[in-house]
């Protein structure tokens, strides 16, 4: 700076005094001019330099290193809305199109739930869903399910706690039982517009419990899971314990899980499920006497569940938005044992009573392209041979002597990960002497936070 | 008899055994910039293929039962992984590796965010609200990264601090003489017109000065269709592009389409470590990338 003020002085001196300059003498001149000659390298020299220094100020300047902190994220989190939960909302509706009466429960199975289908245009239960840390223990989570009808149904309502640490995972309140692979997964997450026959008759639909869940998972390299959960008995086959102390229903399950190569993925699993059933009433069951309409019969005794389940996933690379095969299959066993008395409006006899029902399903989903799916499944029941005790052995069936069985077969399209739109057909054979082709074409959509899926 | 009780019993409490430092990275990039800075010290174990959809993981038991005994979570963030970890740290009954612990780490909060979304709306695709988390196509993203990865790593693992320092020291020269290197081989590219299929590129972009004018997906994380593609294919006539990127995951079939139809290259950048053949670690992943993408200047 103090050379181009010096030169600026030496240029206007020359400039003001050019007379002054004539009278100097030679020497003088070369002297000055020598100096001037010095100035100006020295100049350009600093010139050079400068124009250097800036290029590597440019260069560096591109780079983002100091990256100035985000004001865009924290400002945010000052507002008390930022600790507002999740809130997920899912659109759902079926036209389903049937032959048969959908009431009309499976052979054999009349004393079970039948959970049935709507017939037409129908407005799903659109499910919504709240959930949020409380606080670093806990977290709460609530799905609420809107009837089309009216009304609040509370599907799940209740707090995780994975702060135990050791792996140990703790749920308290109302939540889907973790048996079986399919009870867990809510409906929108079902690859079928319906649940395999095993579960609408065994567990109408699904399982679900209000009480607590305890989870252990191994610190294995291999996914080792055994869990716990003790309730009310809410869900059928439960009772729902209402006005007494203890426990009305318990659960025990175990899964194990691993991939082969980065390609396949597995999980196998195997429960237990347990309760006392107190006047459990059926309407409408079929009898020996042949009585129109049926009965109206009471159970009351042990129920023993158990279950196993495998579910194997293939997608070449790994890459499940291109392509998956998925293919699952879940087996249940059910003992009864206790008192049934038969047609409390008429005979009113009590006797004993043990059946042993069972049922499977196998199922297999193919995402052949980026958008689009089809799926095939069986589904079989046996409702087994009961022993029935001298009272009632000229009353109840003990022998249905049919197999119930089903062949189902979807497509669905999922434009983004958000919607789906489903057709269905299936081939039903549940109803002995009441073949039923039923038809379902369904669209699921899901607004707002959107939870991660389970495996 | 007593020993396997014993040894059992060490293994229901999940005792952390062997010494090294159980790292669960998300995405092959942060378990390499992991294995550079950490060497030996660490146990690590990777989430996602190279050739996976990072927006597409399950939730697998696989995932579960590692997630339980890692000390140290490093993924991307910025909801990248929003389809699958929320499940899976849940699932593992792991305190240490929640959100706002030190077990957890996402390299996006480290780096500034581009494509940040002024208007969140789902009729816009798969936008993520925090910005386009695919930062790991900048490689001077890297920088800031590693800085804050080696002090959590010093942070968790104290003892080896000396070790994560020198590390992490040799790995910044590395990454800063390698940038430079990088950025003078870029050199043709800058000002490129490019079409990619998926967004996955603006760090990219960013940094080597590619021009991008057409995405092939109508949305971020929309399929597109026949009719989108002829669009974008006449709308090339007026703006032509010097070639059509994809990340290695992607299925071919949308940019082949254009590549065959404008008579333009179709260029596959590995995207991530393994996603090509030569991009076994992190300096080989941006050398495959700048040779690939000089390769399609030709």
């Amino acid at each position: 700076m103090s050379d181009r003020i010096y030169l600026g002085a030496a240029l206007a001196a020359l400039l003001c005094h050019p007379c002054g300059a004539s009278a100097a003498s030679d020497a003088d001149l070369q002297a000055i001019r020598e100096h001037i000659q010095q100035l100006k390298q020295s100049y350009e020299q600093r010139i050079t330099q400068l124009e250097q220094r800036l290029q590597q100020a440019e260069a560096s300047s591109r780079q983002p290193e100091s990256v100035a902190p985000q004001p865009a994220r924290s400002a945010s989190a000052n507002s008390d809305n930022a600790f507002n939960p999740a809130v997920s909302l899912i659109l759902s509706g079926t036209y389903g199109q049937l032959k048969q009466d959908a009431t009309i429960p499976a052979t054999g199975f009349a004393m079970n739930a039948n959970p049935g289908h709507e017939q037409g245009f129908n407005l799903g239960e659109s499910e919504l869903g709240i959930s949020a840390n409380i606080d670093p223990q806990f977290r709460g989570v609530a799905t609420l399910a809107l009837d089309p009808a009216g009304g609040i149904g509370v599907e799940n309502a209740f707090v995780q706690s994975g702060a135990l640490g050791n792996g140990l995972n703790l749920k308290m309140g109302r939540f889907f039982s973790g048996l079986g692979y399919l009870n867990e997964q809510h409906a929108h997450a079902w690859d079928f517009a319906d649940q395999p026959l095993v579960y609408r008759a065994l567990w109408d639909n699904q399982i679900g419990e209000d009480g607590l869940q305890l989870k252990w998972l191994a610190p294995t390299e291999m996914f080792v899971e055994v869990g716990g959960e003790i309730g009310r008995g809410r869900g059928f086959p439960g009772t729902d314990r209402q006005r007494r102390n203890g426990i009305g229903a318990g659960v025990l399950f175990a899964h194990i899980g691993d991939d082969i190569g980065i390609e396949q993925s597995w999980r196998a699993g195997m429960s237990l499920h347990q309760t006392r059933r107190a006047d459990a009433a059926s309407d409408a069951v079929p009898d020996l006497p042949g009585t129109p309409g049926g009965v109206r019969n009471l159970f009351s005794g042990d129920s023993h569940t158990a279950g196993l389940d495998l579910v194997w996933k293939y997608s070449p690379n790994g890459n499940t938005r291109e392509r998956y095969l998925k293919v699952q299959g879940e087996y249940f066993r059910r003992k009864e044992n206790g008192l049934l008395t038969y047609d409390t409006a008429g005979a009113n006899a009590t006797g004993s009573y043990a059946v042993t029902q069972s049922g499977w399903y196998l199922q297999s989903v193919y995402q052949f392209a980026p958008a689009w799916r089809t799926g095939l499944r069986y589904d079989r029941l046996d409702p087994g041979i009961a022993s029935v005790g001298a009272p009632n052995a000229g009353n109840v069936i003990s022998d249905y002597a049919f197999n119930p069985s089903r062949i189902t077969w979807m497509a669905d399209y999922s434009p983004s990960e958000f919607s789906r739109l489903r057709l269905q057909l299936a081939r039903d054979k549940s109803r002995q002497g009441l073949d039923d082709n039923q038809f379902f074409l369904q669209y699921i959509m899901s607004l707002g936070a959107h939870g991660a899926h389970q495996y | 008899m007593n020993k396997i009780l014993y040894a059992f019993l060490l293994l229901l409490l999940g005792g952390n055994a062997h010494a090294a430092l159980n790292v669960f990275a998300c995405e092959p990039e942060w378990a390499a910039l992991a294995q550079q800075l950490a060497g030996d010290k660490i146990s690590l174990y990777t989430a996602t293929g190279a050739l996976q959809d990072p927006h597409r993981v399950e939730a697998r038991p696989s995932l579960i039962a590692r997630a339980r005994g890692a000390q140290l979570l490093v993924c991307t963030g910025a909801e990248l992984e929003a389809g699958w970890l929320p499940v899976v740290l849940r699932e593992s009954g792991n305190g240490a590796i929640q959100p706002g612990g030190s077990g957890y780490f996402e390299a996006a909060h480290y780096v500034a965010m581009l494509e940040v979304p002024a208007r969140l709306d789902r009729a816009e695709g798969d936008v993520h609200a925090a910005g386009n988390p695919h930062v790991q196509t900048d490689a001077r993203n890297f920088l800031p990264v590693a800085e804050a990865l080696g002090k959590r790593l010093i942070q968790l693992d104290p003892a080896n601090t000396a070790f994560y320092q020198q590390q992490l020291a040799a790995f910044n020269q590395r990454w800063r003489t390698a940038i430079a290197k990088w950025e003078k081989q870029a050199e043709p590219l800058r000002g490129v017109a490019v079409i990619a299929q998926h967004k996955g590129f603006p760090y990219l972009n960013n940094w080597l000065g590619l021009k991008q004018v057409a995405e092939l997906e109508p949305k971020p994380g929309l399929e597109p269709g026949a009719a989108y593609l002829g669009g974008v294919l006449s709308r090339l006539q007026q703006q032509p592009a010097r070639m059509v990127l994809r990340a290695a995951y992607q299925n071919d079939r949308p940019s082949e389409w254009i590549a065959q139809r404008a008579h333009i290259p179709a260029v596959v950048v590995p995207f991530t470590v393994g996603g090509t053949p030569q991009a076994t670690d992190l300096f080989a992943m941006f050398d495959d990338t700048i040779q690939r993408l000089l390769a399609g200047l030709k």
